[in-house]
């Protein structure tokens, strides 16, 4: 048997945590991708575009992350593609998170007086132009606290691609606790690796929320 | 795609559907027992406990679920602290959410004007039951629907307590696609059923508060 050293396993669970920082960062930029394109069909002047685009919204919102992780991971095979872990946990993250992201500003396109959108056209500028220059400037500035929040809850969420066959932190745990026997010690480490990660941008989230003009 | 297997597995997966009615009742009641008097702690208690709960909140809120989960039903045999895996997953839900909740009571409490507490504290009643009687009804109506949410969050989240092997729908998920082999079909039936959970306890929580509390929940 081999033995493990305390600083072996934070060795390990270091290493294993930079694939749960890139999980999270491709899904927060996919996710923000997809949530734009989501976005524009939530506040389209069609109305069937804009159900269409809650329907996905309260899809998304109304289902448990795990189960969305395992229809990608089976789903995607049965349409003739090879999928891995990284794929299906990339995918499935990037579709959670924009519909949350989606969501989120939406309430800022949501929040700005009508007259804005007035203000714009009485300019002579067209829709595209409207959203481009003045209405999504504002409804990002007005959303970052939220936005960030979520950020925390996307970089949690990763914890559950163990589950679909992901080497990430958790999964990396699961294998040295099998190792070595002491839950304590590695889940109490695995919980204080994702604490630093997820307090920084908790307490910035908590700032720009306290900085926020009140309206 | 193919159903056959369905109509056997009916059984099943109302079983487990049942099981995760139980979660989050029990966890829906504890957590929010447990945030009102963590709230009441964090505003009117001894400066070590204000910490306390403080510090409480922040680790719950910084770290996964799954890994609270794993420390709770792995971690703790080895203080010599033994659960059963659906007593682990209660108390790790009821944990997980009132983290969550105690923010949002706390923020109900400091919602209602001084002035109530006053206004009851004159008449005579004695501050405990100023607090029952006066402050925490107002409280609940305003925060109401942001408990609603969390609640239908902490719902969606219990899928997780399938890795301790909770028998609830997920893990019968996982039962059945390793019979049928047709993964995608059963995960795809009990999605289907997780929304549907998830929107009847939405409408049930929003009509019950509306009587309860006469709460404009919408």
């Amino acid at each position: 048997m081999i033995e493990f050293t305390f600083w072996d396993i934070v060795r390990n669970l270091l290493l294993a945590a930079r694939w749960t920082v890139l999980l999270s960062l491709a899904a927060f930029v996919g996710g923000g991708i997809v949530g734009m394109i989501v976005l524009f069909f939530r506040i389209a002047k069609n109305k069937w575009s804009r159900r269409i685009a809650s329907g996905y919204i309260a899809l998304f919102q109304g289902t448990p992350l795990l189960m969305q992780l395992f229809l990608m991971f089976f789903g995607l095979p049965m349409l003739g593609l090879r999928i891995e872990p990284w794929t299906a946990a990339v995918l499935g993250l990037t579709f959670f998170a924009s519909a949350y992201l989606a969501e989120i500003w939406r309430s800022g396109v949501a929040a700005l007086p009508l007259g804005q959108w007035d203000a714009g056209a009485s300019l002579g500028l067209h829709y595209l132009q409207e959203l481009r220059l003045i209405i999504l400037p504002q409804a990002f500035s007005i959303t970052r606290a939220p936005t960030v929040g979520f950020l925390v809850q996307l970089i949690k969420s990763t914890a559950l691609t163990s589950i679909i066959g992901f080497e990430e932190l958790v999964r990396t745990s699961n294998a040295i606790n099998n190792a070595t026997f002491e839950p304590f010690k590695v889940y109490g480490l695995v919980a204080l690796i994702f604490f630093v990660m997820c307090f920084p941008l908790t307490q910035y989230a908590r700032r720009l929320e306290k900085r926020m003009p009140a309206r | 795609m193919a159903f056959a297997w369905l109509p056997g597995a009916l059984g099943d997966i109302a079983h487990g559907a049942a099981t995760t009615i139980l979660l989050i009742a029990v966890t829906t009641l504890a957590g929010t027992l447990l945030s009102i008097l963590g709230a009441a702690g964090r505003r009117n208690g001894p400066v070590l406990l204000k910490r306390a709960i403080a510090c409480y909140v922040e680790v719950m809120r910084n770290t996964p679920f799954l890994v609270q989960l794993f420390f709770i039903f792995f971690g703790l045999p080895s203080l010599g602290i033994r659960l059963d895996p659906i007593l682990a997953a209660m108390l790790a839900m009821t944990l997980n959410m009132a983290a969550y909740t105690i923010e949002i009571v706390g923020a109900g409490l400091d919602a209602v004007p001084g002035g109530q507490t006053e206004a009851a504290l004159a008449l005579g009643l004695r501050p405990r039951l100023v607090f029952i009687k006066i402050v925490l009804p107002q409280a609940l109506k305003v925060i109401y629907p942001a408990l609603t949410s969390q609640i239908v969050i902490m719902m969606l989240e219990s899928a997780v307590v399938s890795q301790i092997a909770v028998r609830e729908l997920t893990y019968e998920a996982d039962m059945l696609q390793a019979r049928t082999f047709r993964s995608f079909e059963t995960y795809f039936v009990v999605t289907l059923v997780y929304l549907v959970l998830s929107m009847a306890l939405r409408r049930l929580l929003v009509s019950g508060g509306r009587r309860a509390l006469g709460a404009g929940v919408s």
